[in-house]
């Protein structure tokens, strides 16, 4: 059964790939669609099947075969599904599914191969992504990690005729293979350690060693995952592939790159809660590198001028604030932030998709401006996305954000709250920033033409701006809105299920993951008194007053972000000028996003690249390695022209050479 | 009866003589009769070999080996014509143009 749900999105993915370049757009994009519905419907059942059970028993297993068996080595291809797999694949296929229906009328451009092409890759990531949070071991899941990988190159790459979006792919790519290097040190460390790779069997393992006060093995073994969760997920060091990821088409950017792949890496510590909670050190890190990311991106989305890169950014900073959750022990409110995450980071990503599509491939904010009349639908539904991620209640970024704040809080990270808090004002502002200029006001079109390599549509039919100057726009498609409007619902509800105690609610998303932190007292014999997991949704009661007034403050800096907003660049659009001309460095700075690309260009690739170039290619390659080749050849040579003198032609030495080899060797017989 | 070993001496020493005369001689059809000699002092080898084993295995590979020694004569003075034609010359070092 569990089977099913990776297997029909993959099934999808056979069909499209072989027979999609002869089929119509209505096919393959509707199987596309019907297959990933298909797996929702499955997963739905999966998760009621899984709601029926006690909540300490609530796993369910499903082992196909034996995968790999060597030694001690023993990995099944097993499926499970507990509390936190049920989230995870009901926001990828339901999500999912939505973003398939959408593309269907953003891609409707494309030739049917493409278009076709299109879908496969698609259907294959939501396979792999479902590999990745199914799959009941550490090979499995980076099976599927690796999958998504690819997917994403494929996507990012997607319009390979332009260079940009292949550099933006291979980029892509190889920063997430350096994660990837220290995710499979971390699986070996693991191994060594406890001699098997199963999620569960670890944590039980873990379970019954004492926390670790100093860097030991644990620590060590939970920084390597986390250091491949960086890169997966974006964070410091090896968060610069995802805003040059926005090269790819837009619903992609919505699906892999800000509502499922990139929350790999906070649903793998969320998978490995146990090991994690036994690991402080790391713990501290994964927190820390959270906040520093949250804040950094921030910064750089306020002065973004392209609307995906200031959404990619946004990104970045939101996947910051999961694991700074994660980083502090509040699994429950990383995963739940994740959830709702999903919902309006995908629907901003949508809505700008249904910008640029209206606008013909504008990109740049400076050039839009009084959309609001125009595309109403779109305008609205993006709104509310705006005011979800601002952390506005009751829409669903103000119970996660929140949550992690609250937490963050009574772990007495004070440092870390404020970073959080400061994050939350910057998120605010740079959304709101991006709603303004997008929809209020007038038409515009500041951006200077091709000034920056950012700034140059991404989408085949561009035209020159001018040429649609008067033209009616034309609002979201049917499909298009249909995406739109479920995941505003979606927005302004989802929250609603993780309502915290202190406003009356029940935190039934709490409640309902915290037997997948902790090790249950069926699956491991004796550890469950150790794992001191997550334990979010009890904190509440004792804390109520306090966390009213942190909502409050929280509730207030979306405000005064929201204002401070509208009060530059509605009100007084020279200010953001002004501003921006009296911090010229500092302006530079953050559109330059802290020389980070330069930085990592400079030291990491140069480097790589002149040593290559002088060490492996002029050297190695020529001197060692061709001189192995020419220098046997020119061996085989010179002793060939030593022995060829041998052949006279003279028939009599052949005869006496015969005679005397015959004499020597029956004289050696005869006599020895 | 004499001895075995004296047919061996005997074959031995035409053996000698005809090694002799492939290496000393210098003229092409004096080598083909010298190898004559040596296929000849193996037959008588041969021969003595099958008598004092009391078969007849030591005859029969001599007549094979006179019926090869007859085609190689045959062959051996018709590649000698034609050399001589070649080069108007018997004396083997005459013919050192195949090699290197």
């Amino acid at each position: 059964m569990l089977a099913l749900i990776p297997l029909f999105p993959f099934l999808g993915f056979v069909v499209n790939a072989t027979m999609g370049r002869r089929l119509p757009k209505s096919v393959s994009g509707g199987l596309a669609s019907l297959v990933m519905l298909a797996s929702f419907a499955v997963s739905v059942i999966s998760v009621l099947q899984l709601a029926g059970l006690p909540p300490d028993a609530r796993t369910i297993d499903q082992t196909l075969y034996t995968w790999i068996a060597s030694g001690d080595l023993n990995i099944a291809l097993a499926f499970r599904v507990d509390p936190l797999s049920a989230v995870m694949i009901l926001v990828i296929t339901g999500i999912g599914s939505l973003i398939h229906i959408y593309s269907t009328a953003y891609m409707h451009d494309e030739v049917d191969s493409e278009f076709a092409r299109y879908f496969s890759y698609l259907n294959l990531f939501a396979a792999f992504m479902l590999v990745l949070v199914l799959g009941a071991n550490f090979p499995l899941l980076f099976v599927g990690w690796e999958g998504v990988g690819l997917c994403s190159y494929l996507l990012i790459g997607f319009w390979y005729k332009k260079k940009s979006a292949n550099d933006a792919g291979k980029k892509a790519f190889v920063v997430n293979r350096i994660g990837d290097y220290a995710f499979i040190l971390g699986m070996l460390a693991l191994f060594a350690k406890f001699g098997t790779l199963d999620f569960r069997s670890i944590a039980s393992a873990v379970a019954v060693l004492p926390v670790e006060t100093e860097f030991g093995i644990l620590s060590l073994a939970a920084l390597l995952l986390f250091i491949g969760a960086t890169g997966k997920s974006a964070q410091i060091p090896l968060y610069t592939w995802l805003p040059d990821a926005m090269e790819g088409p837009t619903p992609v950017s919505a699906l892999i790159h800000a509502a499922t792949m990139v929350t790999a890496g906070v649903y793998m510590i969320g998978r490995n809660a146990v090991l994690f909670s036994h690991a402080p050190e790391t713990m501290m890190i994964v927190a820390v590198i959270g906040a520093l990311t949250a804040l950094m991106a921030g910064t750089i989305g306020l002065v973004q001028n392209d609307i995906k890169r200031v959404l990619a950014y946004s990104t970045v900073s939101q996947l910051g604030y999961m694991f700074l959750a994660m980083g502090v022990g509040a699994f429950g409110a990383g995963i739940f932030h994740l959830y709702t995450h999903a919902f309006f980071k995908a629907l901003l990503f949508l809505g700008s998709g249904a910008v640029i599509h209206a606008l013909h491939g504008e990109q740049d904010i400076r050039n839009m401006g009084g959309l609001r009349k125009e595309l109403p639908l779109t305008y609205r539904t993006f709104l509310i996305g705006a005011i979800a991620i601002a952390g506005v209640p009751p829409l669903a970024g103000f119970f996660s954000k929140d949550e992690i704040l609250f937490e963050t809080f009574i772990e007495g990270h004070t440092l870390l709250w404020v970073i959080g808090a400061l994050t939350a004002l910057l998120t605010a502002t740079y959304m709101f920033r991006l709603v303004f200029l997008t929809f209020w006001g007038e038409r515009r079109h500041d951006a200077p033409v091709a000034a920056d390599a950012h700034s140059a549509p991404s989408h085949p039919h561009t035209v020159a701006p001018s040429h649609h100057e008067h033209q009616h726009l034309h609002d979201a498609p049917p499909a298009m809105a249909l995406a739109l409007v479920v995941l505003a619902i979606g927005s302004v509800a989802a929250g609603w299920i993780g309502i915290p105690h202190a406003l009356g609610g029940s935190n039934r998303l709490g409640t309902w993951l915290e037997p997948a932190f902790t090790v249950s007292a069926a699956a491991g014999e004796g550890g469950a008194a150790e794992g001191g997991a997550a334990a979010d949704g009890a904190a509440g009661t004792d804390h109520t007053a306090l966390e009213f007034s942190l909502m409050t403050v929280s509730t207030a800096i979306a405000v005064v972000g929201i204002a401070f907003a509208y009060f530059v660049w509605v009100r007084r659009r020279r200010v953001a000028d002004n501003m921006a001309r009296e911090f010229p460095g500092l302006h530079r700075l953050l559109l330059n996003k802290y020389y980070v690309d330069e930085l990592y260009d400079a030291t990491v690739v140069q480097p790589i690249k002149a040593a290559s170039t002088e060490g492996l290619w002029r050297w190695f390659d020529v001197k060692v390695i061709d001189g192995a080749v020419n220098g046997s050849a020119s061996i085989v040579e010179g002793s060939a022209a030593m022995l060829r003198r041998l052949q006279s032609g003279s028939v009599r030495a052949y005869a006496g050479s015969l005679f005397v080899g015959v004499v020597v060797i029956l004289g050696y017989y005869l006599w020895r | 009866m004499i001895p075995l070993s004296y047919y061996l001496i005997v074959s031995a020493v035409l053996f000698a003589i005809g090694t002799a005369g492939v290496f000393l001689r210098r003229n092409l059809i004096t080598i083909l009769l010298s190898i004559e000699i040596m296929l000849n002092a193996v037959n008588l080898s041969f021969v003595a070999f099958g008598r004092y084993a009391g078969d007849l295995d030591g005859q029969i590979i001599t007549f094979f080996v006179m019926t090869v020694a007859a085609a190689e004569a045959a062959v051996g003075l018709a590649l000698i014509i034609a050399l001589f034609r070649q080069r108007e010359s018997l004396n083997p070092d005459a013919f050192t143009s195949l090699k290197w």
